[in-house]
């Protein structure tokens, strides 16, 4: 089913609110809401959930307006950060909610619920437990028995509102996994909220990613990372330096010296440079390089950085340098770049 | 149902009644409680003012009366600095130690709430009455407890001697041992800290505590009918008044003897109020019944 | 240096003080107001023996009494539970003027003197009174029958059904509810399938405390009802009137079936709540 948002607007008086939203999601995509917390994302997966009502703006499900469509009759499917399982069911009679309560005359039959169930479980991988209590399983458990729940009515979309927060960092990661292969299994459109981004890119084939309720940017995890188009975006996906610099129509300038390229600047005066840690080249000092001094050096969990004040203002930038180079604080070295982008101050 | 594209004053959640249930529901709800609470009480007021403010005031001028709002007072003067001195001593050896048996002896404690008002006044025929198991001895000694003020003490303190434990257990439980600990090590023997630590800690809940206790020693009707004499003047409380001048059709005067009580009451639920509402913290966070 | 060996403690070591002075005078003041009276109880309770108290337990009016009072008590607390689940919910929910003053006044029968409550109900439920009138007019008479017990029982036992529950609900996990609605469920189904299951515990409880005060009530209830033996006659007046003729043992064989009795429900209702607490843990 393909979602558009357009112009969807939601106040609290406090944040998350949604200034003006727009996205429009494509049939069978697995979608990531991405921002900082406030800046909406839930909010949204409520409003196309129903579970909150806009002040302005439509949602449309295909070609239906949904705005007005109550919760209970959008046939969505909703995963809670905290599973949200009811304690006094089985884990069966969990998953069988959705269709009990289904109007007498399209209910199915006993035998027809029990064996969808059990279906169900099987492709949660989760076969034995049927019986227990949710309270006798672990949190992943209990959270792919919230998505069997939510997938037994057969949701138009599943909203997964950050279905990981809650999991230890392993059993995260192996969820991850397991939700890209169960979406390539079954393909429903899902739109998941995150504030993670390695989880927003390693899970999905589009990001959209929202700041102060509205959102910023959508594209594929590649398109985003590599070619973000504000500041946010880039410095929110990803680790990102920023130098001030000047741009007088041809060259751009860090403290009166040019640099090699211009790195996408368009308007003249003072703006921004922003560059990732693996785009800045380290050298011996030279007159076509940036002068800086090394602050510090410290390993990470992929390999070495470095810190390096720049110019006279001492800008402090990060680096990656390979784990063989030789250095030390303190020692001059001459900074270019491979890679940036200029956003206006 | 669903207005989009209309700013929400106070967002109502979803998860809601519709307006029209939850209005009904608010009228039910204020409907029963009206005529189930509220009324009886008016009731009293309405009665007890029937024949006019002067009879009302005359009433209490009656011999009769005055013995019966002085016996009681006095029952109350007894029973509720003992229950609360046991109160005190129980909370303290249950809260700040551990000993088998506790659970036992919290037990024991909750007892009277769960027999009837009547039984309770029973147990004490059986010991003192005319044919208990001391009655004879008693009858040969010239004591007499049942029909008299001792019996009608030992029933009411039996009543309501787990108020000010009940209130203080778990009070004391939640605060813990810390401060007390903390006066030892400054060189305060027990009795220091515990006048110095342990009081302000409780002071609310004791409060409200004797309050209860007071207002249910007052108000005791059920075991201090069976252990009293019914002798107008003589051995009758409040409650026991209001029986007699009820049961004589004197409706008035037995509306204007319970109006004090209920006076008392509204105090005590006022005061309630109004320590949950700026202490709500220093009160146990499980206040049974 | 020498490991002493563990002599035999009633109390763990603690370093505060005062456990023998309180400890002692705690369980002094309890055997001497507790223990010993309800020791005289149950020597006269063993003097009769069970098959003494069992013939007493058949005597018609007997029977007709402890009939009136628990029929009566389950009933009032059956009403109360329904009664106060909605007063509960509504308490808690919803936000109207007058909310705060209502909840306090849950809290009246709990603090009313029982003869107080008596006489007001007595006169509201008269022939004559402001509530007993109109149900007099529609040929309905609830003062001096059962009904009048009934009433007064609801109204005794009312906060007990309350209280408990209020802070359960004020406690519930919305996005259970919101899961529920998202997956189609209606209101009134998620009432009825989350929320009233997830409730139960404090339910079950305000239920079996309802039924054990009603069970034991006697000042609210005397004036209104008519007393009558047989009809309208509640177990505590049958004990009284024995004790009246000196009929000790007779009053306390009713005494001990009513505890008995009485005991066995709030254990049956226990053993649920524990059944319940192991299956799913704390609700």
């Amino acid at each position: 089913m393909r979602i558009r948002i357009v112009d969807i607007a939601k106040d609290f008086g406090r944040t998350g609110a949604l200034r003006g939203a727009n996205l429009d999601i494509r049939d069978g995509e697995l979608i990531a809401l991405l921002g900082p917390s406030g800046s909406g994302k839930t909010t949204l997966l409520r409003v196309i959930a129903g579970l909150e009502i806009p002040n302005a703006g439509r949602v449309f499900f295909d070609d239906q307006d949904a705005t007005a469509v109550p919760v209970q009759q959008r046939r969505i499917g909703f995963v809670f950060q905290n599973y949200a399982l009811f304690k006094h069911m089985t884990v069966n009679d969990n998953v069988a909610y959705g269709l009990r309560v289904l109007p007498r005359a399209i209910r199915p039959a006993q035998t027809q619920i029990r064996s969808r169930v059990e279906e169900l479980l099987d492709l949660v991988q989760l076969p034995e437990l049927g019986k227990r209590y949710p309270r006798q399983l672990s949190g992943g458990q209990q959270q792919r028995v919230a998505l069997a729940r939510a997938l037994a009515v057969e949701p138009r979309v599943l909203l997964l509102d950050e279905p990981f927060g809650a999991l230890d960092a392993k059993v995260r990661k192996d969820l991850r996994r397991w939700l890209r292969e169960l979406h390539g299994r079954i393909g429903h459109t899902t739109i998941f909220v995150t504030h993670d981004q390695d989880e927003a890119l390693e899970l999905a084939d589009r990001v959209a990613i929202l700041n102060l309720g509205k959102v910023e940017q959508v594209g594929k995890p590649d398109e985003v990372y590599d070619n973000p188009d504000s500041a946010f975006v880039m410095s929110f996906v990803g680790d990102t330096s920023s130098i001030p610099v000047e741009f007088d129509g041809t060259r751009l300038l860090h403290e009166g010296r040019p640099l090699v390229a211009t790195f996408g600047a368009s308007r003249t005066g003072p703006c921004r440079l922003y560059v990732r840690p693996r785009d800045v080249v380290l050298d011996k000092p030279a007159a076509d390089r940036l002068p800086g001094t090394i602050v510090n050096l410290h390993r990470t969990a992929a390999g070495r950085r470095a810190q390096i004040a720049l110019g006279k203002a001492a800008t402090v930038i990060e680096a990656e340098i390979d784990m063989s180079l030789a250095t030390s604080p303190g020692e001059p070295v001459g900074i270019s770049f491979a890679k940036g982008r200029v956003f206006p101050e | 149902m669903l207005e989009a594209g209309r700013a929400s004053a106070a967002p109502v959640p979803i998860t809601t009644e519709s307006r029209l249930a939850r209005g009904t529901l608010i009228a039910l709800a204020i409907l029963v409680l009206t005529i189930f609470l509220i009324l009886p009480v008016l009731v009293v007021f309405s009665e007890a003012l029937g024949k006019g403010l002067s009879f009302y005031l005359a009433t209490f001028r009656e011999p009769d009366a005055q013995a019966a709002i002085r016996l009681t007072v006095i029952v109350a003067a007894i029973a509720v600095p003992l229950n609360t001195l046991f109160g005190i001593t129980a909370s303290w050896a249950i809260a700040k130690f551990e000993f088998p048996g506790k659970s036992l002896l919290i037990t024991l404690i909750d007892l009277p709430f769960s027999i009837s008002p009547v039984i309770s006044g029973l147990i004490y025929v059986l010991l003192f009455g005319a044919q208990g198991y001391f009655g004879p001895w008693l009858i040969a000694h010239g004591i007499r407890i049942i029909f008299a003020l001792p019996g009608i003490v030992l029933a009411t303190v039996f009543v309501t001697f787990p108020f000010v434990a009940r209130e203080l257990i778990p009070l004391m439980q939640e605060q813990g041992n810390a401060d007390e600990e903390a006066a030892l090590t400054l060189g305060a023997n027990g009795f220091q800290a515990f006048l110095t630590t342990t009081l302000p800690n409780i002071a609310w809940g004791l409060l409200y505590g004797i309050l209860l206790c007071n207002a249910r020693a007052m108000g005791e009707f059920g075991a201090v009918s069976v252990v009293s004499g019914h002798i107008s003047g003589l051995t009758n409380t409040i409650p026991l008044q209001v029986e007699l001048l009820y049961n004589d059709y004197n409706f008035t005067a037995a509306f204007a003897m319970a109006s004090l009580l209920t006076l008392l009451a509204l105090v005590t639920l006022a005061a309630k109020t109004l320590v949950e509402m700026r202490y709500g913290d220093s009160l146990a966070v499980s206040s049974r019944y | 240096m020498p490991i002493r060996t563990q002599s035999l403690r009633f109390k763990q070591p603690s370093v505060l003080p005062g456990f023998g002075l309180a400890f002692g005078f705690s369980l002094f003041y309890l055997s001497l107001i507790v223990l010993l009276p309800l020791a005289a109880l149950v020597a006269e309770a063993s003097g009769l023996g069970v098959t003494g108290i069992w013939r007493i337990a058949l005597e018609p009016r007997v029977l007709a009494a402890l009939r009136t009072s628990f029929g009566l008590a389950f009933a009032a607390a059956v009403t109360d539970l329904l009664v106060g689940f909605l007063v509960a919910w509504v308490l808690t929910r919803y936000q109207f003027p007058g909310r705060k003053l209502l909840d306090a006044a849950i809290d009246l029968p709990f603090a009313l003197p029982t003869a107080v409550a008596g006489i007001a109900l007595a006169t509201l439920y008269a022939p004559n009174g402001w509530i007993g009138a109109i149900f007099a007019s529609l040929g309905v008479k609830i003062a001096f029958t059962p009904a009048g017990i009934f009433v007064a029982l609801v109204f005794v036992a009312l906060p007990f059904t309350v209280r408990p529950v209020q802070p359960l609900i004020g406690e519930i996990d919305r996005s259970l509810e919101e899961v529920s609605a998202t997956l189609g469920a209606s209101r009134w189904q998620t009432m009825r399938y989350v929320i009233v299951p997830m409730l139960s515990p404090a339910l079950l409880t305000g239920f079996a405390l309802a039924f054990a005060r009603s069970v034991s009530e006697y000042g609210s209830v005397i004036f209104i009802a008519g007393n009558l033996p047989y009809v309208s006659e509640i177990a505590p007046v049958l004990i009284v009137i024995r004790l009246q003729e000196f009929d000790y043992r007779g009053a306390t064989a009713i005494a001990v079936i009513m505890l008995a009795l009485a005991f066995s429900v709030l254990f049956a209702i226990n053993l649920i709540q524990a059944g319940g607490r192991r299956k799913y843990g704390h609700a």
